[in-house]
């Protein structure tokens, strides 16, 4: 288990938004976190990055408590958080925002690598490689951002909602290349979305939180059969 | 009908505590000295000057370095009235109020649209400048300035009333009754709204308050107040010149205002006195340093500018706000 | 047809330090949304810390360079122990809108103090690295000198330097990326803290350069660097707090402007021109002559 979180809570204001969570996550696994708006959920990532401090609770990380650690100190641990919504810098380039997530790395070369890892993983980056950002359709920023999360060669990945606001054809695209990068690159995942069945259909494993609170955790199969899950989150 | 005996007492009470502290400043004037008492008028003009402080940043909540510029309108104004047109003393102090009303009006417009730095930045342009504009117009006197002379106290009050007596009460009659009506001002719906606007603009808009007129009425009046702060300065020292409205007082203002308690009425008397107290405690430490120009040009700059500094860091509401503990968080 | 080349040529060279001065300013305002106005109050310490070297070896650049670290090493111990000590008390209540403009005001009085204690309040004046005699051509003398030109060059050099920096080094980047969004910058591993004070840093430097042009070219007082600041307020004002190129045109265009009034009208109506350009801006174009159009944050 290289991500073990303990009792985690974390609090907005007077708010908990992350009532003593408890989760495991194997290395190379992908885990699907569902549920409601307000759940917790990004709190939750946002906590796991460095962004949120939580209240009480430990988070053992490659055999390291890492409960307190800034985020950039966290990314050199090999965690790369994609935000929700906001992971890419509209007046930056696509390369800058690229390059942006190697530059701690201090290494030209593998920069260079990263990147043509990177556009080998999404041509159409690469088409647009010069442009800024800001011209970019909703899919492609969800590209360049996840992308901007791989230059750092992370061996965590959290991702917030990377489908939100796209349309199913991108959604099923970008879905499949989350999958596809865990098994290639032995990569453990946190996937946060609203997309229920998508993110379960992708998954090893899943949780589900509601109010804060981890309800249910399994195999991602069986939670999409169960039909308690199945009547409250997938429609069915 | 029970609300208005309500309203009326409090008023009443407010006269009463007025006339009060009016008669113990009489009786103080009469004790002691004559460096105090032109102290006294001295703190009295701070009183005035830092309730426009407090009414236009404390309550309103908008910063500006331009009231040291709005005291000099208003000096220039009563000098220009009394030399020129021969009025009485009074009426000179009123159109120094008028005029830098004007000037506030104006002001206001402009910095209606502005906030935190933008406004900051322009006032702090034009405190920065004004008193240079002093410098180039001949008809305001130049770089020696224009005289203001009040006339002797009148001959009823003995001859040993002195000039500067004469300053501290005129002084402290206008400084109380410009707190009183400051007071009845922000206590107020308008002191209300300002209040509104500041802690939380989209609110105040979205119950259909007009902010920037209301901005605009601040400026106003607190243009108001400091115009006249700035004719009382000019009396207590018999001239009107560009030096005495510099930057300095500018700073000088924000620094006592903070220091009192930014949105505290009642403190702009504990600010004043700690404006007047700072040179007092720097030529002290000055002589006994050994008394070089420097120090005395720059050591209250100093001790103002660290008092500044700490009590915005530690206190940026003011003292009163450790004193009244958690009652007031959001005042 | 004399006249209008020299006054364009003067306001160049006046505008040139104002841009200085405006490029940091904007520099401190993107990357930590706080105006600091006590950077005239750095840039006055730089350059009587420049004068001091300047004067004493009889050798400007030297000065120059000690003005330069000086504002670079002002500016970083500014934002490390002022800034970061007054945002971790977070402030509520009736000051909260006004606590950092305020503190940065009482920053500059403070140094100002000090400058004021430790070398008095008389004129000082920095012995200029070029002559101040105009250009001849023959058998005219135009108010251009070799010291204009020169302020020029320094300007220019540092603002090439400056935009390679910026558009071509991972500094750069992470500069820029800490500027526009912080949290995404931490995400993707940047010390953004660490960034920001160079930020700072650089900021200062470049108002000690801004402050030792001007006083070569006017005269040193605690108190004479406060016409720079407003200048280079304006400017940055003129272009758009967001933007270093926009307040390089708009220090050019002011520091043009104002020449003009001074050649044409009179040195009477400088301020009340330059004054009035601020207004103007900020009441029909706020966001800046150059921006396109984005909301304006204060």
């Amino acid at each position: 288990m290289s991500l073990n979180v303990s009792n985690l809570t974390v609090h907005h204001g007077a708010i908990c938004a992350v009532n003593q969570v408890s989760l495991a996550v194997p290395t190379g696994k992908l885990a699907a976190i569902i549920g409601a708006n307000g759940a917790g959920k990004t709190t939750l990532l946002r906590a796991l990055s460095g962004l949120n401090h939580p209240t009480h609770g430990s988070v053992m990380w490659k055999g390291e408590k890492i409960v307190g650690m800034k985020p950039e100190v966290l990314v050199r641990r090999g965690i790369s958080h994609v935000s929700e919504g906001k992971s890419v810098i509209p007046e930056l380039t696509v390369r800058e925002n690229l390059e942006l997530g190697a530059i701690w790395r201090r290494n030209a070369k593998e920069s260079k690598e990263s990147i043509d890892q990177v556009v080998s993983i999404f041509p159409r980056l690469g088409e647009r490689i010069q442009q800024r950002a800001d011209t970019l359709s909703g899919g492609e920023r969800q590209m360049l951002a996840i992308g901007r999360a791989i230059m750092s060669k992370p061996q965590l990945l959290l991702l917030d909602e990377p489908s939100l606001g796209l349309a199913p054809l991108v959604v099923e695209q970008i879905f499949q290349t989350i999958r596809d990068l865990t098994t290639s690159m032995n990569l453990t995942v946190l996937l946060v979305e609203q997309n229920a069945m998508g993110a379960l259909r992708i998954a090893d494993i899943g949780i589900v939180l509601n109010l804060g609170k981890v309800v249910a955790m399994n195999h991602a199969q069986a939670l999409i059969d169960d039909p308690a899950v199945r009547a409250a989150y997938l429609g069915y | 009908m029970e609300s208005w005996r309500k309203v009326g007492l409090a008023v009443r009470k407010k006269i009463a505590f007025f006339i009060i502290l009016g008669w113990l400043l009489l009786l103080i004037g009469d004790r002691v000295d004559e460096l105090r008492v032109y102290q006294g008028a001295q703190i009295a003009m701070y009183t005035i000057a830092l309730a426009s402080i407090v009414l236009l940043t404390g309550y309103s909540g908008q910063v500006s370095l331009g009231n040291g510029a709005m005291m000099a309108v208003g000096g220039y104004a009563a000098a220009l009235t009394l030399n020129n047109l021969g009025s009485p003393v009074w009426v000179a102090f009123l159109i120094a109020i008028v005029a830098s009303s004007l000037f506030g009006v104006l002001l206001g417009i402009a910095a209606a649209r502005l906030s935190g730095p933008y406004l900051a930045g322009t006032t702090l342009a034009l405190a920065v400048g004004l008193p240079s504009i002093a410098n180039q117009f001949a008809f305001l006197g130049g770089e020696p300035g224009l005289l203001f002379d009040v006339g002797f106290p009148p001959a009823r009050l003995g001859e040993e009333f002195s000039q500067y007596k004469w300053f501290f009460w005129i002084a402290s009659f206008i400084a109380l009754l410009a707190l009183f009506i400051t007071s009845n001002i922000l206590q107020s719906r308008y002191g209300r709204t300002w209040r509104a606007i500041r802690s939380s603009p989209l609110a105040a808009e979205l119950s259909g308050i007009n902010s920037s007129r209301m901005k605009v009425l601040a400026f106003t009046v607190s243009s108001g107040l400091a115009g006249l702060a700035g004719a009382v300065l000019a009396m207590t020292i018999s001239l009107v010149a560009p030096g005495a409205y510099g930057l300095a007082l500018s700073f000088a203002l924000v620094t006592g205002a903070v220091l009192a308690g930014i949105s505290s009425l009642p403190g702009v008397v504990l600010g004043a006195f700690i404006l007047v107290i700072i040179p007092e405690i720097s030529v002290a430490i000055a002589d006994s340093l050994g008394n070089a120009d420097k120090l005395n040009n720059y050591l209250p700059g100093l001790i103002a500018s660290v008092l500044l500094i700490l009590s915005v860091i530690f206190t940026p509401n003011g003292p009163g706000e450790k004193l009244r503990g958690h009652h007031h968080k959001k005042k | 047809m004399h006249k209008i080349l020299e006054t364009i040529l003067i306001g160049i060279t006046t505008g040139s330090i104002y841009a200085l001065m405006s490029i940091a300013l904007v520099l401190v305002w993107r990357s930590t949304r706080v105006v600091n106005f006590a950077q005239a109050g750095q840039a006055m310490l730089s350059t009587y810390i420049g004068f001091e070297i300047a004067s004493r070896t009889e050798i400007f650049w030297l000065g120059l360079a000690f003005a330069i670290v000086a504002g670079a090493l002002l500016g970083a111990a500014v934002d490390f122990f002022f800034m970061r000590v007054l945002f971790k008390h977070a402030v509520s209540g009736a000051a909260a809108v006004v606590a950092p403009v305020i503190a940065t005001l009482g920053l500059l009085g403070l140094i100002r103090s000090i400058v004021g204690l430790i070398w008095g309040g008389d004129f000082k004046s920095i012995e200029a690295p070029a002559s101040t005699n105009g250009f001849t051509m023959g058998e005219t003398t135009i108010p251009f000198s070799p010291l204009n030109l020169l302020v020029i060059g320094i300007v220019f050099s540092i603002l090439i330097t400056l935009a390679v920096i910026f558009q071509r080094t991972n500094l750069g980047l992470s500069l820029r990326a800490s500027a526009y969004a912080p949290e995404i910058a931490q995400l993707a591993g940047i010390k953004t803290a660490r960034i920001r004070t160079i930020g700072w840093a650089i900021a200062g430097g470049v108002g000690g350069v801004a402050g030792m042009l001007f006083a070569s070219s006017n005269f040193l007082t605690p108190y004479s660097l406060d016409l720079l600041l407003v200048f280079g307020f304006i400017a940055a004002v003129i272009g758009g707090l967001e933007s270093m190129a926009g307040s390089v045109v708009g220090a050019l265009v002011l520091g043009i402007g104002l020449t003009f009034i001074l050649n044409y009208v009179g040195s009477s109506l400088v301020f009340i021109g330059g004054f009035s350009v601020l207004i103007l801006v900020l009441l029909i174009k706020p966001d800046g002559i150059m921006a396109k159009g984005r909301a304006r944050r204060a």
